[in-house]
Formats: C-alpha cells, sequence, structure tokens
C-alpha cells in the first residue's frame, strides 16, 4: 500500500492550488504604491568604445525622473564574483570589474548602457530612444581559442588577455596521465561542442526595489533562488548596504534551472535607484531581454582521451577544455568548468589516472554561469560519449565495457578529489535494461527499418555530486562563501508548525515535500505544517537552492532542528507525566510513557511550553522554537542509467525520440510523485539540448536565436511518455534523511544518451559518423550523413560533425 | 489611447508600441478610405504585425483592422472553386474546407498553434508573403487567384518575392479564390523553434497537368518547381520525383536551422512525400 502521507508517499502538491489557480504572487505581481519603472538601454553591438552617452534629450521627455549612466555609479562597488580559481602558474584568475551599467566600453549585446527611470514603463522606453550612445565599433572577440592568441583583441583591456584562469586537475597526476596515454594499447578521442543554452524560466526576471526613509531600510523583491545571498553580494559589494538596513524577497518565482542563482545588475539598480528618487522602482524583463541579460549555460569546447589496456579497462582520461565566461564573471561561473566539472571526470568508473585542463576565456557574448547540472552534465557528456565511441572503436558492447570498468566498492576515493559514498552502478544499469526493454530493440529496429527509419538504441550512465556543499571544502577551492543550510522551526501554542527554511522553492515543491518530513517526524497531519521561505526577513540566513542541495543540505537543516524540537518536547512531557525523559516516545502525534497506558497530546505539550503553568521552568525554557544549521559531510552522489530509443529519418536528418527510461538511485526519497516530475523535467532540457536548443552567436557576436523564433524549446509533443524508476535505493550515508537529491539528473543523463541513441542509428544504417555535436538537428545529421556516405568505408570525420577547429559553440 | 480598444493593455502588452490610431471599420470601401491615412497599415489578425509592433519595428499611424468586415469572412464553394473571404481565420478555414478542399483545411489546420488560428486570417498571411507562410505555397498551387478591392490578380503575379506582392498602396486582399484540384497534399518539415516550414512543398494534380509550389526554401519567397510539375504530369508518382535533380541550393535560404544545399535537397523529399499522400 503506497503511504498517504509523510516520507515516501506522493502528496499532491499543496502549492500547485495557487500556481494553478492564478492566485501564485510572483514578483511582477508587487506592485508598490508611487512605484515608477525603469527601461534598461541595451548594447546593439558586441564590443565597442563609449565615446559619449548624450542624455539630454531624454530627460526632457515627458514622465522621466531621472537617466542613470555609469557616471551615476561613482563609489559603487561592481557585481561580484562569488568563487577564486588558481591557475596551474599558482596566480589567481584575472577577474574584471563588472559595472552595474557598462563604464568606457560595451561588452556583449545586451550589455546596459543606461536605465530611464520615468512614471510609466511606456515613457520610459520612449525617453531611452531619445538617448545618443555614441560607440565606437570594435572587433568582436567570439572565438576562445582565436580570444587567447597573442594580439588578439581583448574584451578587458585591463587585464593581460582574455584568458581568466588556466586550471589543471589533479597537476601533480599529469605527467602519470601522459605517460599512461603513451602506454596505451588504445587511445580514443574526441573533440566536441557542449552547445551554449539559455535557460528561459516561464517567469522572466523582475526587480522591484524599495527604499522606507522612515526607518533607513531597503527591500529588494526579486526572482531569486537564495535571496540571502542577494542579500549578501549587493549589500556588502555593491551598494554598501548592511544586511540588517536590507530586506531581500524572493517570493513564488517561477522556475530558475540555475539563471536566477546569480546576482545581477538590474536588482542592484532597482535598489539603488529607489533610494537616490525615494520612489519604489520596478524593472521586468522582457522575454527578449531575457535572451540577452540572463546568464547563458554550457558553452564548452573539449578535447577528451580515454587510454585503455589489451583487456579494455580503463588506464587513463586527460580532457582540455575551453570554457566560455562570457564578457564578464557571473556570481558562479569561474566554479563551473572546475570544481563542478572536474571533479566528475571520473563518472561510475575506476579509470586510476585523470588529468583536466581548462581555460576560462572571455569573449563579447552573454556571461556564463550555472544552467541545470552545472558542469557535470559537460563532464557526463564528454566522458559518456567518448566511452560510446571507444566501444565502436574496439568493436565491443558499449554496455559490456562501462560494466567492466564500473566502481563497485564504496566508499570510492577517486582521483579527482572526491569521495563517492554509496552507489550500485550495476543495479542502475540492469533497472535500465530491464524497463527500456534493450533485449526487445532489435525487433523494434526491424520493424523501423521497415517503416524506413534507421532506429538506434543510446546508453549513458552517470555521476553526479549534489548537495552542495561542505563549507570548508568549498572554502579551500576557492569559493567566497559556506554552503550550509538553515531552518528555524517554529512550534505555536496550538500545535501548528511554521518551519522558516533558508531553501528557495521554485517549483521544486518544498511546501509539500519538507511539510511531508516533520509530519512524519512529529505524526501531525501535513496541513498542520507550514514551510516558508524566501525572505531574509522571515528565514533564518540560508544559502538557497541549486545543485540538487534542497532536501539534502536544507532538509537535513531541517531534521536537525525539528529533533531539538522533539528533544525539548519529550521533556516537557515527561514533566506533564511525572515519568522520566528517557521512557518518553513520541508516535502519531502523541507521547506516551514505555510500559504504560499514559498520554500527552502533542497539543497538550506545545499549549505547555506557552502556557508554561504546569512547567519545569527550573529546567527548561517556555515556547518551543529551535533554529540548526547544517553543513553536510559531503557531497552526495546520485547516480543511473539512462537509455535512449530514436529513429532517424535517412532522407530528411530528423530525429525522433522514440523512447527514454531513466533509472535514478537517489537515496531516499520523500516524494515519489515529486521526483518523477523532477526527472521529466530534467530529461525535457536535457532532451532539448541535445536535439533542438542552441544558443548561437555570428562572428560579428550578434545573437542569433534571440528568441523563440530561433531558439527552440522542446515541447510536450517531441517528447516520449518517460519511463521513470527511482527503485535503486543506496542511502546516502551522511545525512540523516540518507537522501540524495534529484532536481538536475535528468538533465545530466540524457544529452550522451540521445547522442549515443542518434549515433547508433547511424552506424546501424552504414553511416560511418563517429559524432555529432549538439544539437543534432535535421541539417546537421543530414550533413553528416552525407559526409560519411562520400566518406563510405573510410573512418573520416563527416562533414560540420565534429566543427571544433572553432573554438566556440555554433 | 485610441489603442486601448484592442482590449486590457497588460494581455497584449500594448504599452511596448509606439502609440497609434486605431480604427475597425465595418466594410470594405470604409476600410479603403480609412488606409489612405498616411503610414496606415492594414491589420488581418495581427499573428506577425502585433509582434513586431510590440517590438518597435513598426510605427504605424494608425492601425485598420478589417476583422468587423462581414462581406471579407466565410468560405463558399463554387462549383470547383473555392472562396475564401480576406478576413477567414486560419481556423475557420480548417473547419470549412474539411470537405471540400482537405489538403487546404489540413495546411490551415497545422499554421502555427490554436491561438494563431484563430486570429490569424488567410489575406493577412498572402499580403505580407513570408517566405516560410503556409498559405502562398497552397494559392500558388491551387491556381490562386488574389482578389482585392479593385482587381483579380492570379497568384502567380501576385507573390514577387520575400515579403513582396503585387499589392499596390492601400490594396487590401478581399478574397482569395483557388480551383479546386483532383487530389493534393501539403507536405511539411518544421523549422523547430518557429514551427514555420523550413521547406514545404504543396503539390495539386488537376486534369490538365500538376502544380507543384514551394515555401520556406527559397532567397525569393514562395516558387513553383517546374521541373517537378513536368515530370509529374506525364508520371504523377514519386519516382517520377525520384528522377530529377535536386534544385540548385545556391539561392536557398541558409540560416542557423539549414543550408541552402538542406533545402533544396528537402525540396525534393517533401515533394516526393506530398505526391506520395496524395
Amino acid at each position: 500500500m503506497p503511504k498517504d502521507g509523510g516520507i515516501g508517499a506522493s502528496s499532491k502538491r499543496r502549492e500547485d492550488i495557487r500556481f494553478l489557480s492564478g492566485t501564485g504572487q510572483y514578483t511582477d505581481d508587487i506592485n508598490l504604491h508611487g512605484q515608477a519603472y525603469a527601461y534598461f538601454l541595451r548594447s546593439d553591438v558586441a564590443h565597442g568604445k563609449i565615446n559619449g552617452i548624450d542624455t539630454s534629450a531624454a530627460e526632457g521627455m515627458p514622465g522621466v525622473l531621472r537617466v542613470f549612466t555609469a557616471k551615476d555609479f561613482d563609489g559603487v562597488g561592481g557585481i561580484p564574483c562569488g568563487w577564486q580559481i588558481t591557475s596551474i602558474d599558482g596566480q589567481p584568475m584575472q577577474e574584471p570589474k563588472h559595472p552595474i551599467l557598462a563604464e568606457g566600453k560595451v561588452r556583449h549585446v545586451g550589455d546596459p548602457i543606461a536605465v530611464v527611470v520615468a512614471e510609466s514603463l511606456a515613457q520610459a522606453r520612449d525617453a531611452a530612444e531619445a538617448i545618443m550612445p555614441d560607440i565606437e565599433d570594435l572587433p568582436a572577440v567570439m572565438d576562445m581559442k582565436a580570444a587567447v592568441q597573442e594580439g588578439a583583441p581583448k574584451v578587458h583591456d585591463d587585464l593581460t588577455s582574455n584568458l581568466c584562469y588556466d586550471w589543471g586537475f589533479v597537476e601533480d597526476n599529469r605527467e602519470a596521465v601522459d605517460q599512461a596515454i603513451k602506454d596505451a594499447a588504445h587511445v580514443t578521442t574526441l573533440e566536441l561542442v557542449n552547445n551554449r543554452m539559455v535557460a528561459n524560466p516561464m517567469e522572466p526576471r523582475v526587480a522591484v526595489g524599495d527604499y522606507a526613509a522612515h526607518s533607513g531600510e531597503s527591500t529588494l523583491y526579486t526572482t531569486s533562488q537564495n535571496p540571502h545571498v542577494i542579500r549578501l553580494l549587493m549589500g556588502a559589494f555593491v551598494l554598501g548596504i548592511p544586511e540588517h538596513k536590507l530586506r531581500v524577497v524572493a517570493p513564488d518565482v517561477g522556475g530558475g534551472f540555475g539563471t536566477k542563482i546569480f546576482h545581477y545588475a538590474e536588482e542592484a539598480f532597482c535598489t539603488f535607484a529607489a533610494k537616490q528618487l525615494r520612489r519604489p522602482v520596478k524593472w521586468t524583463s522582457s522575454r527578449s531581454e531575457a535572451f540577452m541579460s540572463d546568464a547563458h549555460g554550457r558553452d564548452h569546447v573539449t578535447k577528451i582521451e580515454l587510454a585503455l589496456d589489451a583487456d579494455n579497462n580503463f588506464t587513463a582520461l586527460r580532457t582540455e577544455t575551453y570554457a566560455n565566461m562570457g564578457a564578464y564573471l557571473s556570481t558562479f561561473a569561474p566554479s563551473v568548468p572546475t570544481w563542478l566539472h572536474g571533479t566528475l571526470m571520473a563518472g561510475n568508473y575506476k579509470t586510476p589516472l585523470i588529468y583536466v585542463n581548462v581555460k576560462a576565456v572571455f569573449t563579447n557574448t552573454v556571461p556564463v554561469d550555472a544552467y541545470r547540472g552545472a558542469g557535470r552534465p559537460e563532464a557526463t557528456f564528454q566522458l559518456e560519449r567518448v566511452v560510446d565511441k571507444a566501444a565502436r572503436e574496439l568493436g565491443v558492447d558499449p554496455i559490456a565495457l562501462r560494466r567492466q570498468n564500473f566502481i563497485t566498492e564504496f566508499p570510492y576515493a577517486t582521483p579527482v578529489a572526491v569521495e563517492y559514498d554509496t552507489g550500485d552502478y550495476h543495479a542502475t544499469m540492469d533497472k535500465v535494461l530491464e524497463v527500456s526493454d534493450h533485449a526487445g530493440f532489435e525487433a523494434r529496429a526491424a520493424e523501423s527499418k521497415k517503416n524506413g527509419k534507421l532506429r538506434g538504441y543510446g546508453i549513458a550512465h552517470y555521476i553526479e555530486a549534489c548537495g552542495i556543499a561542505p563549507s570548508n571544502l568549498v572554502g579551500q577551492l576557492g569559493a567566497r562563501a559556506g554552503l550550509y543550510e538553515s531552518a528555524t522551526v517554529r512550534v505555536n501554542a496550538t500545535g501548528g508548525i511554521v518551519v522558516m527554511t533558508g531553501s528557495h522553492s521554485h517549483g521544486q515543491g518544498h511546501e509539500t515535500t519538507f511539510a511531508q518530513v516533520i509530519s512524519e517526524m512529529i505524526g501531525i497531519d501535513a496541513d498542520q505544517v507550514e514551510i516558508v521561505h524566501g525572505d531574509t526577513a522571515r528565514t533564518p540566513m540560508g544559502m538557497g537552492t541549486y545543485g540538487s542541495r534542497s532536501i539534502a543540505v536544507g532538509g537535513s537543516a531541517m531534521v536537525r532542528a525539528a529533533e531539538k524540537i522533539i528533544n525539548k518536547a519529550k521533556k516537557i512531557a515527561a514533566h506533564l507525566m511525572e515519568a522520566s525523559e528517557g521512557d518518553i516516545e513520541l508516535k502519531d502525534g502523541a507521547f506516551t510513557v514505555a510500559g504504560t497506558d499514559k498520554s500527552v497530546a502533542w497539543g497538550d505539550v506545545t499549549l505547555a511550553a506557552y502556557v508554561p503553568h504546569n512547567y519545569p521552568l527550573e529546567d527548561i525554557e517556555p515556547g518551543l522554537e529551535e533554529t540548526a544549521f547544517y553543513d553536510p559531510a559531503n557531497f552526495t552522489y546520485p547516480s543511473g542509467g539512462y537509455a535512449c530509443e530514436v529513429e532517424v529519418d535517412e532522407e530528411t536528418g530528423r530525429v525522433e525520440v522514440m523512447g527514454f527510461t531513466a533509472a535514478d538511485d537517489f537515496g531516499n526519497v520523500i516524494n515519489p510523485m515529486i521526483v518523477e516530475g523532477q526527472v521529466h523535467g530534467g530529461l525535457a532540457q536535457g532532451i532539448g539540448q541535445a536535439l533542438w536548443e542552441n544558443c548561437a552567436y555570428d562572428e560579428d557576436g550578434q545573437l542569433i536565436s534571440a528568441s523563440y523564433m530561433d531558439y527552440a524549446m522542446p515541447r510536450s509533443t517531441d517528447l516520449p511518455m518517460f519511463k521513470v524508476d527511482h527503485s535503486c535505493v543506496t542511502p546516502c550515508t551522511h545525512n540523516p534523511l540518507g537522501v540524495k537529491g534529484c532536481g538536475e539528473a535528468g538533465a545530466i543523463g540524457s544529452p550522451p544518451a540521445v547522442i549515443n541513441a542518434v549515433i547508433d542509428a547511424l552506424h546501424r544504417g552504414g553511416y560511418d559518423v563517429p559524432h555529432i555535436n549538439m544539437p543534432a538537428s535535421p541539417d546537421r545529421v543530414w550533413a553528416a550523413m552525407q559526409g560519411a556516405k562520400a566518406n563510405m568505408g573510410a573512418a573520416q570525420p563527416a562533414a560540420r560533425s565534429t566543427d571544433t577547429a572553432e573554438g566556440r559553440s555554433v | 489611447m485610441a489603442g486601448a480598444q484592442l482590449g486590457p493593455a497588460a494581455s497584449i502588452g500594448i504599452e511596448k508600441m509606439y502609440d497609434f490610431e486605431f480604427d475597425r471599420p465595418t466594410s470594405i470601401q470604409a476600410a479603403v478610405d480609412s488606409l489612405k491615412t498616411e503610414e496606415a497599415l492594414a491589420f488581418s489578425g495581427g499573428q506577425t504585425l502585433m509582434p513586431t509592433m510590440k517590438q518597435r519595428l513598426a510605427m504605424p499611424s494608425k492601425v485598420v483592422s478589417l476583422s468587423a468586415i462581414e462581406e471579407m469572412k466565410g468560405v463558399r464553394v463554387e462549383g470547383s472553386e473555392l472562396w475564401i473571404g480576406g478576413a477567414t481565420t486560419h481556423a475557420t478555414v480548417m473547419r470549412e474546407t474539411a470537405e471540400s478542399y482537405p489538403a487546404i483545411s489540413s495546411l490551415a489546420g497545422r499554421i502555427g498553434d490554436p491561438s494563431v488560428r484563430s486570429r490569424g486570417t488567410i489575406g493577412g498571411s498572402v499580403a505580407n508573403n513570408d517566405p516560410s507562410a503556409c498559405y502562398p505555397a497552397g494559392t500558388l498551387a491551387s491556381k490562386g487567384v488574389i482578389v482585392t478591392d479593385r482587381r483579380e490578380i492570379p497568384a502567380d503575379e501576385f507573390f514577387q518575392g520575400m515579403f513582396m506582392t503585387a499589392l499596390e498602396e492601400g490594396e487590401i486582399v478581399t478574397a482569395v479564390k483557388m480551383q479546386i484540384p483532383d487530389a493534393a497534399h501539403y507536405a511539411k518539415f518544421i523549422q523547430p523553434a518557429s514551427r514555420f516550414p523550413l521547406t514545404a512543398v504543396f503539390v495539386a494534380r488537376y486534369g490538365d497537368g500538376v502544380r507543384v509550389a514551394v515555401t520556406g526554401a527559397s532567397e525569393s519567397g514562395v516558387f513553383r518547381w517546374t521541373e517537378a510539375e513536368e515530370a509529374l504530369s506525364g508520371n504523377f508518382s514519386a519516382e517520377a520525383v525520384d528522377g530529377l535533380a535536386t534544385p540548385d541550393g545556391s539561392g536557398m535560404i541558409s540560416d542557423l536551422h539549414g543550408t541552402g544545399d538542406y533545402r533544396a535537397h528537402l525540396v525534393k523529399v517533401m515533394t516526393k512525400r506530398a505526391v506520395a499522400a496524395c
């Protein structure tokens, strides 16, 4: 029998009632009395010198309150970067200033030049058109490999070059890896692009700044995944507002996918301008603006080499990646291609020697930062592609090659600095083969062939590091923040509970799942539990939601606080029943004394805590409210086997996803329905990246895919019914719930499964195509087939299929 | 602001547009008169014009909606001729041609999404002549005649290149007439983002020959693939298309979604599929 409440129940999402009935309270729903509107004038060129900005005509336009340019921000800090990477030579990364409004130069299409604040949005927009910027075009820096050549034009004139850092990991392994590759019986090499993505949350970004003159307090309402992080970064580094005078509220947020982690110029601008003008100031991003101002994701160009011995054991792995930073360093950008990527290069395999080199490069593009999976999809894609390619080159079964090299003993210390606590990769591989009916594939392939289609089966197995992260460890790795999480559990006199969590829910369903955990622990109905998040004035200092960390870290903090509550409540119950504290048991919302029929209800104890007439006041304080901060001992390591089945239309190159199976090990699961939904969403984004989504610039730095006319979002009709299984469970060993996190897995494991399936289909059709870069759009697949046809029989790269001579994602 | 008549401002993003006058005449003559204002634009569904205005890429002094002109609405069959009023929405065409001309019904039913089909009109589509629009292909293949407030223009003369038509200043497409063929099919290969045709082919077979119209592919907009028409008029079969050389890719659109050569290849594939489905 499935449970109907508590941990393990597929409770319906309570927040969906307001989301689906139009009563959600999103940032754009916040309208303050006397509010003015900000409109950002953005650069339409990728790179240019600002000779001057004539705002005089705009200032005289109707309704205009003020026009802001960079000169209005003297003494205001730049947007800070939250992670410092150290290069191989021991030097810290190059860290350019990221001003709120462009100073001296514009550096990407969309870089804000000026802002008009006016009585209405239409007036602000009209006035912005009257601003006359004098911008002298400069050559755009687009190709990462060209950008790091001597004499290349520089994005930032005050830096020594466009190279942000050159990172080697683990540097001590480098020579041994080089030697192992020289000594290998076989080396498989693959050059590939991990295409640039636009996150496209359904709700565009919004910021509303407010200033209360009577108290000197500033408030920012913003679409953020982590309001406390914004308060810290913006208050301390940009505007110089102490945290006790600054409140940041992130109410209902309509999707984030990483791009709402970061501190953005528009947030600082609205907070700053509200104080300057003594008026609330609101900015709402249009979708067009979102394309050129939300941080993008991915955009890596990689060469990976896998060495194998004569028995097909992996002996070494070496990668070289160019990672696009864009024009400025977004909040966590430097960490994504390094610590969130290099540390995952072992994957599920016991490869003894690994060396990862990452060159982070500035270009005249929108800043690139974390996007669902952040570094881990990039690691998984290259690894699972190169393993598949190796199997093909060696003529062995790609599943068998993976199994042969799987890690089987835990805990397992990888050569890239992390220790996997648990996992059972053979189990998830068995499960994905079973659920996807691998055994029946050949029959389905034959059926497809009858219909003139090439069918392919692709497998991928992934590991990810979630539940980020141990603060002392990330501190050593360059993080400028801790990555604990917090919770306050407040029990009211009548027994209801309010949990104030530092985690943030922007679609994840925390209001439901967190309440299920408390319900389970105390034995009361979940509707007695309210989850509060997203407001620095109402919740303890928390680090927010990303990296599949909420239940593993935020949930753990909540459990710790609830344990303190239960311990105190037992003391009160012991007093009320004149029993020994050690004999008190809490079950189904009642305290009993072991071996007796004595019992007091949860509500009797909570009432006693606040009306302490009969109460052990000499031993414990009244009240029932506890806070806990939880700092994880390790990452968590979800893993899984993914299988994709595609049909390729030989005539058009169109790929259709016929089936997709995900067999994940997420450890213990709180709400299976929500987990399934998370996997569905991740799969849609991962399959979207593999087949359709592509953020493309031309050589001059113009954003080509600047709207949904050219940026192809996946739609429900493009996707098959997913088969999702999470019955393989190896609980996490170091957090109280044994949970691992599930938010990003789908986006991590699916892209290589899709491309492996496409390559398999092409080979079954006789096309010797070694690789196709994502997205495997019809024209690319068709061109690859034409190239393979031209070189039929020879292992030549197909036309455009491994187009990585260029150092950019196109 | 006059534009507020269009509906609640917030729902259509009118605050993003330049100011304009708005007129919604109820007769063709009144519309023609209204369009005599300098920089006035006809608005027939607005599925292209509205986003263009929201991006401030168009600054009409006046927008003249054709949606209240009853004489420009509806679908009629007169013998082998199909008459579709210029202000008839795609959704209506889809419904009302399902029996008389299923290939056109299918074309209309695959344009955009339900909201586009409920607003967009055939007159708006042919007058705009987007190089990737569906109706120009259906009209050109169906021996179409574009009826305006002042004349009738054969489709062969009407479509003159990317976003170019034979329409004069202020001229309104009041109806589109088509000859119903013996058999027809519209084979559409979509661009994955916009869902417009990356390349689509409308094949119509008549007693006196076959017409093949291609959209989405050419830099010059919709065109007739005459080599295929000749071959198919003699032998109406997919094999007849197989025997043809792929059209020249050099005049084809090359963009993020496909090269000219790829589109040229698709012209042949889609023609074959359209014939096979006839």
